[in-house]
């Protein structure tokens, strides 16, 4: 009772601290500006314009695909084929701008993939109603699969008469020396932003994740948008694996293999809740910027990499158990 | 002429009778109360209502016209409404969001259209209070009382003019407090002239607000009378069997 009288106290006086106070994604980000401004005055080589654009950039691959997982896990469901999706997409991407076409074309037929994959897990998931685990969970062994089969599992470096289109695309700078691929996540998730909070379809989406039962008797149409949710994860698999290619100057075969578990991991410390209903496209973001930061400085500060999975493991467990904690006011 | 009417209607799954032979009408501003033992064909009958289901034989008719509904969506636009018995609420949402789920409010031109946010926290705040419900649109459907959940359920039926309101158990699993707040809530939308069915297993909430009780046993109806001919010894005898039937 005490708690609770506090908190109403608090509440009444700091309206904006209390909401922010009750964001995760407001944790997440204290802990990233925490660890920057250690690192900072810890090493010498943090704070330097060049490891701020690569960890900048470093970590767009897994935003990006965490906006579209986000928007996945407040419906409720996963998608574990992102990394073998991007994978398949980079290679379609590699393959057909090789073999001498536009980056238009290119860019297109591997956009296109994505969406034909998107919907395929999505009428599976929808109207078929086979779990989203299962689904994905063989959409990612089949999208692998046909990456190798399309390149017939060698590695593409060559990328025809668009090579270096695709090269300044993925790897250039065009506004103030911010990484291209920094600009594209901001885009993308001031749209994801924008659809889940400004339009009917993001309403949607949070209602089938809240409660899907009530959300058919009220007439959402839901399994039109399952099938939309999918394909836009599909889509920032996609989007992501067109960017990483750029950046890579090469495609190889296990691209992206277990990025589906990094991904996750920055939707769940973002905030996302994987029983549906709850997430954010910021949170998405801070999750996965939690993440590089995490590998980042382990690097700089000279501990062994093998420790990166305990810290960004145990990040997974904090974020979530503080979640629980927080929630113990309201006891469903 | 009634509101609505049920005609000689029936409905069979397989060999299974559900509903057998049912008539009934619904005048406005009047509240019938629809009871039976579970499998007497409450449900059956209220989902045929509601435009789950299509009657295997007989009709409905509303105002005198016939009425034929293939999905619940169509029982809507003719202004019947449902409050189903778990509500179906998003506890994610705001009573708001929740008010107009799957009929949100939208602005703009063309295909771009954002959300209404001004307009449905306005209508949703108007709606409470002519609930005379304490709920505030912006709260989260999570922290609410069993009472206010009801509110919420409740206001869906006012943002489309509802002339038939089914209320499926809204009592069934609330606190007395609470249940006098429901019940206050019916009495508002009878005094608006909107025909209430209230399918319920609790006889004192019957007594207390209806005008009529039905009461179904086996898919048959075996009473349709005036609250104030019957008596809840009776209600209770017709449920049970032990009572044949009084028409």
């Amino acid at each position: 009772m005490d708690i609770q009288f506090d908190d109403g106290v608090k509440r009444a006086r700091f309206p904006l601290l209390a909401w922010l106070t009750s964001r995760q994604a407001f944790w997440v980000l204290l802990a990233v500006v925490l660890a920057c401004i250690f690192l900072s005055f810890a090493t010498n080589s943090f704070a330097t314009a060049n490891n701020i654009f690569n960890v900048a950039r470093n970590f767009t691959f897994v935003a990006v695909i965490a906006l579209g997982m986000t928007i996945v896990i407040i419906t409720g469901g996963i998608d574990l084929s992102v990394g073998s999706v991007l994978c398949l997409c980079s290679m379609i991407l590699a393959v057909v701008m090789h073999a001498g076409y536009s980056i238009e074309v290119g860019i297109a037929a591997s956009l296109g993939t994505a969406l034909v994959i998107g919907a395929i897990n999505g009428v599976l998931i929808a109207y078929l109603e086979i779990p989203p685990f299962v689904v994905t969970l063989g959409m990612l062994s089949i999208a692998r699969s046909l990456a190798m089969v399309a390149s017939n599992n060698t590695v593409v470096f060559q990328f025809g008469p668009d090579h270096d289109k695709l090269l300044f695309l993925g790897g250039g700078a065009l506004l103030f020396g911010i990484a291209n691929p920094v600009i594209y996540m901001l885009v993308l998730a001031l749209i994801t932003g924008f659809v889940l909070h400004f339009t009917r379809f993001g309403r949607y989406v949070f209602a089938i994740g809240g409660n899907e039962h009530a959300a058919i008797v009220t007439g959402v149409p839901v399994r039109r948008t399952k099938v939309a949710v999918y394909m836009i994860s599909a889509l920032s698999a996609g989007i992501a694996g067109v960017i990483e290619t750029g950046w890579l100057g090469a495609v190889t075969t296990n691209l992206g293999a277990g990025m589906e578990l990094q991904v996750i991991a920055a939707a769940v410390i973002g905030g996302a809740n994987l029983a549906g209903g709850i997430g954010t496209a910021f949170g998405a973001l801070i999750g996965s910027a939690l993440i590089e930061v995490i590998r980042n400085s382990l690097g700089l500060l000279g501990i062994s990499a093998f420790w990166q999975g305990t810290f960004v493991g145990s990040f997974i467990i904090i974020a979530v158990a503080f979640d629980r904690i927080r929630n113990w006011r309201y006891p469903s | 002429m009634a509101l609505l009417e049920l005609k000689n209607v029936s409905k069979h799954f397989g060999a299974i009778h559900a509903l057998n032979d049912v008539s009934l009408t619904l005048e406005p501003g009047q509240v019938v109360g629809l009871m039976g033992d579970n499998g007497a064909g409450k449900s059956t009958l209220a989902k045929i209502v509601a435009g789950n289901f299509r009657p295997s034989s007989g009709e409905l008719k509303m105002e005198g016209r016939e009425l034929i509904m293939h999905r619940p969506v169509e029982a809507r636009q003719h202004g019947i409404e449902i409050v189903h018995q778990d509500l179906a609420l998003c506890d994610n949402l705001t009573a708001a969001a929740n008010v107009f789920l799957g009929r949100e409010l939208r602005k703009g031109v063309g295909p771009l259209k954002i959300l209404d946010y001004g307009t449905m926290y306005r209508r949703a705040g108007q709606i409470f209070a002519e609930l005379r419900s304490e709920t505030r649109p912006r709260d989260l459907v999570r922290q609410m009382s069993g009472g206010q959940r009801q509110a919420v359920a409740i206001a869906r039926t006012r943002i489309a003019d509802a002339r038939i309101i089914l209320m499926d158990e809204p009592t069934a699993a609330i606190s007395v407090r609470q249940v006098a707040e429901v019940l206050n809530l019916i009495r508002l939308l009878r005094d608006r002239g909107i025909a209430i069915v209230l399918i319920s297993h609790r006889m004192p909430d019957v007594f207390t607000i209806a005008d009529r009780v039905v009461v179904l046993r086996r898919g048959r109806k075996v009473a349709d009378k005036d609250v104030a001919a019957s008596s809840p010894e009776e209600v209770t005898g017709l449920i049970t069997g032990a009572i044949e039937h009084v028409l």
